[in-house]
C-alpha cells in the first residue's frame, strides 16, 4: 500500500524531471541532423529556470481564466501519470481511478483550458492559432475513439495495465495485422496531438502560420514556465502510452521494490530515446502541411485506425 | 510438415503482410505525387511477393515461390524501371495531381469498399479450407475494389494504370490464399500480360503527352478541333 503510493510518486516524479530533457534531445538531434552544432540538451531547463524567474505580465482585459489556465496545463499531465504505466508493468495505488478514455479527457480539458485562455486575450494570433488547433482536434477525436474501441475490444478493457499485459506483452500479437496498423494510427495521432511535423512546425516563429505555439504567445513568466513544462509533460506522457502500452512493454519494473522501479527509469529513457530518434528522422524528412491538408492527414489516420479495428473484428 | 509453432508464426506474418497491404492500398488512394504512388505500388508488390513466399512454405508448393520470384521480377523491378524510362517527364518532375474527388472522400469511400469486401468475403470464409484464406481474401477483395476506385477517381493517366496494376496485385493476393495450386501457367501467363500493358500503356500515354501536351485523361471529354480558334 505504502510502496505503491511510494512508486506513483517516483513516476510523477520522472515525468516532472524528465520531460525537459527529451524535448531537449529532440531539439539537439534535429539541429546535429541540420549539420548546426544546436543548444546544449539542458536548454529547456534553463528555460524554464529563467522564466521562473522573470516577473509576469497579465493583461488586465483578461479574465480569470487567462490566469488559472497555466497550473491546469501543468496539473493534467501530472494526473494522467497517476493512470498510466510509466515505470511499473503492475498497477499502482490510483491505476483504476480512470481508464485510457478517462485520461484522455483530462488531457484534453487542459487543452480546452489553453484554448479559452488564447482567446480571452485580445491577441489576435491566439484565436486563430486555437481555432486550428479545435480543427486538429475534432479531426483527431474520431482516431482516438476508434483507436480505444479496438483496444477495448482486444483486450477487454482499457485500463492501459490490462490492456498492456493481456494484448501487447504475446509476441504472436504483437505481429497481429491490428495492432501493428494501429500503433501506426496512435503514432500518427501523437504527432498531431503534440504538434509536431507534418502537422505544425514546433520550431517556427512566425504566427500566422503557428498552430499550437501561438496559444501560449501571451504568456510571460511564471506562466509561461508552466506552460511550457507542461507541454514537455504532456509529450512525455503520450509517448509513455505510446511506447509502455501500445508498444514495447518491455524494461517496466516487474518486482514490487524500489531498486526495480528506480533501475526502470533509465530503460525507459532509453526507449524514448528511441522513439526520439524516429520521431527526428520523421521532423527531418517531412515538410509541414498546409492547413487544409491536415484533414487529409488525420483522414489517413482515421483510415488506418479502421483498418485495424476490421482486420480484428472479421478475424476469422 | 513443420511444427505447429512454424505454422503460427507463418500465419501471423501472412496476416501481418496482409494488414500492411491494406495500409498501403489505402495509400494508393491518398497519395498525391505520381512518384509517390509508384513507390507505393512497388510496395504493394513487395507485399504480395512476400505473402506468395510464407503461403509457399506454409503449404509446401514451390509454385507460390515461383509466383512470388516472377512478381517481384516483374512488377518490382521492370514495371517501375519502364514507366520511369517512358515517362520520366511525368513521374519525376510533375508534383501533384488532380482527383475527381477530394482526398477524405475518397478515402473514406474506400473505407466502405473495404468493409463491403470483408462482409462479402465472411460467408465465403466460413466454408472453411485454410486459415491463409482468412486474410487474403477479404484484403484481396478490398484490394480490387479500392483499386477499382483509384482508377475511377484518378484524372491522370500514370495514376490511373497504378490503380488498374493495384487491382490486379490484389487479385493476385486473393488467388494465393484461395487456391496454391493453381496452374503455374496461368499466373506466369498474366504476370506477362502485365508487362505488355505496361509497355502499351507506356507507348500510349507518351504519344497522347506529344500530341496535346498533358496526360490528364479526364480532360480528354472535348476534341481538339473544336477549342481550335
Amino acid at each position: 500500500m505504502f510502496n505503491r503510493i511510494l512508486f506513483n510518486l517516483v513516476q510523477v516524479a520522472t515525468v516532472l524531471i524528465f520531460a525537459p530533457l527529451v524535448a531537449g534531445v529532440l531539439g539537439r538531434l534535429e539541429e546535429n541532423v541540420q549539420s548546426k552544432r544546436g543548444p546544449s540538451i539542458f536548454q529547456p531547463y534553463r528555460d524554464i529556470w529563467k522564466l521562473f524567474h522573470k516577473d509576469e505580465v497579465v493583461s488586465d482585459q483578461s479574465s480569470w481564466i487567462f490566469r488559472f489556465t497555466p497550473y491546469l496545463v501543468f496539473v493534467t499531465p501530472v494526473f494522467v501519470t497517476l493512470l498510466i504505466p510509466v515505470l511499473t508493468g503492475y498497477p499502482l495505488f490510483f491505476a483504476f481511478m480512470g481508464d485510457m478514455l478517462g485520461g484522455g479527457f483530462v488531457l484534453s480539458l487542459g487543452g480546452f483550458f489553453a484554448t479559452l485562455a488564447a482567446v480571452d486575450t485580445a491577441n489576435p494570433y491566439g484565436p486563430v492559432g486555437a481555432s486550428r488547433t479545435r480543427m486538429v482536434g475534432f479531426l483527431a477525436e474520431p482516431v482516438f475513439m476508434i483507436v480505444f474501441f479496438t483496444v477495448s475490444f482486444v483486450a477487454g478493457s482499457t485500463i492501459p495495465y490490462i490492456v498492456q499485459q493481456r494484448w501487447v506483452t504475446p509476441p504472436a500479437n504483437f505481429f497481429a495485422p491490428s495492432h501493428v496498423l494501429l500503433m501506426v494510427a496512435f503514432f500518427m495521432l501523437i504527432l498531431a496531438e503534440c504538434g509536431r511535423l507534418p502537422v505544425d512546425n514546433p520550431g517556427g516563429h512566425f504566427e500566422l502560420a503557428m498552430i499550437d505555439e501561438s496559444k501560449s504567445l501571451e504568456y510571460s513568466g511564471r506562466g509561461m514556465a508552466l506552460v511550457k513544462w507542461g507541454g514537455h509533460m504532456k509529450v512525455f506522457v503520450l509517448l509513455c502510452i505510446f511506447l509502455n502500452v501500445l508498444v514495447a512493454p518491455w524494461g517496466l519494473a516487474r518486482e514490487q521494490t524500489l531498486a526495480a522501479v528506480l533501475l526502470a527509469i533509465p530503460l525507459v529513457l532509453l526507449k524514448l530515446l528511441a522513439c526520439v530518434l524516429v520521431l527526428v528522422v520523421i521532423e527531418s524528412s517531412l515538410a509541414k502541411l498546409r492547413l487544409f491538408r491536415i484533414a487529409e492527414f488525420l483522414g489517413a489516420a482515421f483510415v488506418t485506425s479502421v483498418a485495424a479495428m476490421i482486420t480484428r473484428l472479421f478475424a476469422f | 510438415m513443420p511444427d505447429a509453432n512454424a505454422v503460427q508464426w507463418l500465419q501471423s506474418l501472412n496476416a501481418l503482410t496482409g494488414g500492411l497491404f491494406l495500409l498501403v492500398t489505402f495509400g494508393l488512394v491518398s497519395l498525391r505525387q505520381i512518384h509517390g504512388c509508384l513507390r507505393l505500388f512497388v510496395a504493394q508488390s513487395i507485399l504480395l511477393a512476400t505473402s506468395a513466399f510464407l503461403l509457399g512454405a506454409l503449404y509446401h508448393t514451390w509454385h507460390l515461390t515461383v509466383v512470388g520470384v516472377v512478381d517481384l521480377v516483374t512488377k518490382v523491378v521492370i514495371t517501375p524501371w519502364v514507366l520511369r524510362r517512358l515517362l520520366h517527364d511525368e513521374v519525376q518532375t510533375r508534383r501533384e495531381i488532380t482527383q475527381v474527388l477530394n482526398i477524405p472522400t475518397a478515402l473514406l469511400l474506400a473505407l466502405a469498399l473495404a468493409i463491403t469486401a470483408y462482409l462479402l468475403a465472411s460467408p465465403l470464409v466460413a466454408l472453411g479450407g485454410g486459415a491463409a484464406i482468412g486474410v487474403n481474401l477479404p484484403i484481396g477483395l478490398a484490394g480490387l475494389l479500392i483499386g477499382g476506385l483509384t482508377a475511377a477517381v484518378r484524372r491522370e493517366a500514370v495514376p490511373l494504370f497504378l490503380g488498374l496494376l493495384a487491382m490486379e496485385n490484389s487479385s493476385f493476393f486473393a488467388g494465393i490464399g484461395v487456391a496454391p495450386e493453381m496452374p503455374l501457367i496461368a499466373e506466369v501467363s498474366i504476370a506477362f500480360d502485365v508487362l505488355i500493358l505496361v509497355f502499351v500503356v507506356g507507348l500510349l500515354t507518351r504519344a497522347m503527352h506529344e500530341h496535346i501536351g498533358t496526360t490528364e485523361v479526364g480532360a480528354l471529354t472535348a476534341l481538339t478541333e473544336e477549342q481550335a480558334p
